[in-house]
């Protein structure tokens, strides 16, 4: 009855913010039409209509229709509402990993286990999509790196060398700054969330260490501030600001300063995901060569590897059925194959390598993309990130990182402050031990 | 004195009762006000405090009695928020009392385009909040903003208002004082003209210089506008969130986070339950703390 109450109360809030429930794809003359749903930044829209037009080519009698939502916590609720309510467009495009967790996929959603692409996926992804033994969802677009870009041509200038321990990075941050002119450190703190990735981008230098990290935090085994592998995370955010390694301006700077820095050689290194690799390319295409990508450094150099993220994944509600449902598998299975990508690669150019077997990177792809390639053909040189092996993630740690990386508080401190933060995350969605 | 007499002539008007029993209009015309107050307000507040005593999403809700309130209290962002929206009130209503009652002043005196200067002082209140807080942070930038570049000029060396975490809080009070004088003002130049020439006169004949004048005519008079303008900007400084959260978001880190901004995040980040139960403790916490203020001064108000 609360149940019911709430829904009620959901759907109502959904029509008074005018978000409308979109066409039903009714099939007139033969034709079907399929609504998908994907959020409304650039990355996504060009992407998604590139695939609709892809597949309209190779299936004339079926039509994609892209609807947007907004992105964030909004978009959240507005899939979230809109499962709940049996109201989802057919196909809908969302995170993978925790996120999708939350959706309660084995009520809301049709499994595709059986489908031929399945065999198609790289590991790293169908983990992220996968509940109850089931798989849900292909991936959208490709993968994602968190790792630190550098200036290359500042590396020539003082004949540095790529670091694989962090004992190395310090020792080239040391020459940089000594050099002069240049911030060895970039740190972009009014965009909070590139505050994130000292700490998110060591998780492969962590599970290294620790093998058995990700199972033993889900279940309240070990914390960040209490494992010497995790807390180096935070030690190091703090290492780089009072080494005084930072731009002067990491406090106002937002991440297109970052980048601006980074590509015009004011600043040496940035830890980043590759996602932002797109828009260096475009607002930086002369300096775009001079941008490579290193793993973020650990203790060991022979264990040092990167940190991938799974791209977001494609997903069909139970509400899709009959004809329907068979035509959303097919658009799946478009998806998942290398037609599929390079409907993507012209939309929009990849952050990483394909998650699916058979895609390859694009011919003018940028340095620091290809640069993940080797990571990824080394064996046991790139591992997924914390997120999507757990769905315990606190959502305080951008601002903690903030403060450790300001200066405001210590590492240990803060490490302390972000398991607690994650104690909450781990009630609310149940998890036994907590 | 004003509302002295005011009091007593409506005590005066007879028994409420018999007024109503007079009124043309049947009861139920109140029906639909009611059923609109009852549907927007009386309803979700119950409820909330309900779901409060719940751990909910969009799916489901399960009953987890006080741990919401526990989880809460040891937020230990909350301290600082607790704190931090008792500064952000008591700074930015001291800060309107003061301005306001001064600025009024000036503008009910003989001054030269008074009319203009008064819609200046005006005018920010109009301005949306997102607006002002957003042009803010731009001229607040420590390198590149207006503000420090001005200050360089004169040889001052600005500090980072929003990045400092000593200066983020005050800060957003000093915009938040900025753009809520006008409505200070107004209340103030309201409470002034209402007083009286004959006081003014009879204070002159007695010599009385213009301090004399403020302190004994002007101060004790415009109390009624001085408890309308602490209450209305302390409870609007109590449960502010939309400036601070346009020019800081709580940072850097969590040091302007205020309670408002804590539940916020909390809602963000999909702790229904647990948010609720903050709205509920800063609804608590207004209420604690306006509605005794509200009698004491208004008590003093009838008292004089």
């Amino acid at each position: 009855m609360r149940n019911r109450l709430m829904v009620t109360a959901a759907a109502v809030l959904l029509a008074l913010t005018a978000c409308s429930p979109g066409s039903l794809g009714d099939s007139d003359d033969g034709k079907l039409t399929l609504t998908f749903l994907v959020d409304n930044s650039a990355e996504s829209l060009k992407p998604a209509e590139a695939l609709a037009k892809g597949f309209a080519a190779l299936n004339p009698d079926i039509t994609i229709d892209v609807e947007s939502r907004p992105q964030g916590s909004e978009g959240d609720n507005v899939v979230k509402t809109r499962l709940s309510t049996g109201d989802m467009s057919d196909i809908f495009q969302y995170n993978s990993g925790s996120l999708f967790q939350a959706l309660a996929p084995a009520q809301n959603l049709a499994p595709v286990t059986d489908q031929p692409f399945a065999a198609q996926l790289d590991e790293n992804f169908t983990q992220t999509v996968t509940a109850d033994g089931q798989l849900y969802g292909v991936p959208f677009n490709a993968s994602m790196g968190g790792a630190v870009l550098y200036n290359k041509a500042v590396y020539a200038r003082l004949g540095l060398s790529v670091p694989k321990t962090w004992a190395e990075f310090m020792a080239n941050n040391a020459r940089i700054k000594a050099a002069g002119g240049v911030a060895p450190v970039i740190q972009t703190y009014q965009d909070t969330w590139t505050s994130q990735l000292f700490v998110l981008a060591d998780f492969h230098n962590v599970s290294a260490a620790e093998p058995t990290f990700a199972a033993d935090y889900t279940a309240n085994r070990t914390k960040y501030a209490t494992s010497p592998a995790a807390l180096r995370g935070f030690q190091h955010l703090q290492e780089v600001h009072d080494a005084g390694y930072l731009n002067s301006d990491f406090a106002s700077a937002k991440m297109v300063d970052g980048l601006a820095q980074l590509a015009e050689g004011r600043g040496a290194h940035y830890p980043i995901l590759t996602s932002v690799v797109t828009s260096l390319a475009t607002d930086h295409a002369a300096n775009i060569g001079d941008i490579g990508l290193f793993a973020v450094p650990g203790e060991d150099a022979a264990k040092n590897g990167l940190t991938v993220w799974a791209s977001a994944g494609v997903y069909i509600p139970k509400s899709t059925e009959g004809e329907k449902l068979d035509a959303a598998k097919k658009f799946l299975a478009f998806i998942a194959s290398p037609e599929g990508c390079a409907a993507f690669a012209e939309a929009s150019p990849p952050s990483g390598p394909y998650m699916v077997k058979g895609c390859t990177l694009p011919a003018g792809t940028p340095q620091a993309i290809l640069d993940m390639q080797a990571y990824f053909d080394t064996p046991g040189a790139a591992s997924l990130a914390l997120e999507f092996l757990s769905p315990v993630k606190g959502p305080a740690l951008e601002q903690i990182t903030v403060e450790v990386g300001s200066g405001i508080r210590p590492a240990t401190g803060g490490a302390a402050l972000y398991d607690q933060d994650v104690k909450k995350q781990a009630q609310q969605l149940g998890l036994p031990g907590w | 004195m004003v509302t002295l007499t005011d009091a007593r002539g409506r005590a005066g008007t007879g028994a409420p009762s018999t007024a109503r029993a007079r009124s043309p209009y049947p009861h139920w015309f109140y029906l639909p006000a009611a059923a609109i107050y009852g549907v927007l307000f009386i309803v979700p507040t119950v409820t909330s405090f309900w779901f409060s005593l719940t751990r909910w999403s969009v799916f489901d809700s399960t009953f987890v009695g006080l741990e919401n309130f526990v989880t809460f209290f040891r937020e230990p962002a909350l301290v600082k928020g607790l704190t931090n929206t008792l500064i952000y009130g008591v700074v930015t209503s001291g800060a309107k009392v003061v301005l306001g009652m001064a600025l009024a002043l000036l503008l009910t005196s003989q001054i030269a385009a008074r009319g203009w200067l008064r819609s200046v002082v005006f005018f920010p209140v109009l301005v949306s909040t997102i607006g002002v807080g957003l042009t803010f942070t731009v001229l607040m930038n420590p390198e590149r903003g207006l503000i420090n570049q001005s200050l360089a000029v004169l040889g001052i060396d600005g500090p980072g208002w929003l990045t400092d975490p000593s200066w983020a809080l005050l800060s957003v009070a000093l915009v938040d004082v900025w753009k809520g004088v006008g409505l200070a003002t107004i209340i103030y130049i309201a409470g002034i003209v209402s007083i009286p020439a004959e006081y003014f006169e009879a204070a002159k004949v007695d010599g009385a210089g213009a301090w004399a004048r403020f302190r004994n005519i002007i101060l004790p008079l415009a109390r009624p506008a001085t408890a309308t303008v602490i209450i209305l900007s302390l409870i609007g400084g109590l449960r502010s969130f939309d400036l601070i959260w346009a020019m800081t978001r709580g940072g850097p880190g969590f040091t302007s986070d205020v309670i408002a901004s804590v539940i916020y995040k909390q809602y963000q980040a999909g702790f229904y339950g647990l948010s609720t139960a903050g709205n509920v403790v800063l609804f608590l916490l207004v209420t604690a703390i306006v509605f005794p203020l509200s009698r004491w001064l208004n008590r003093r108000e009838v008292e004089m």
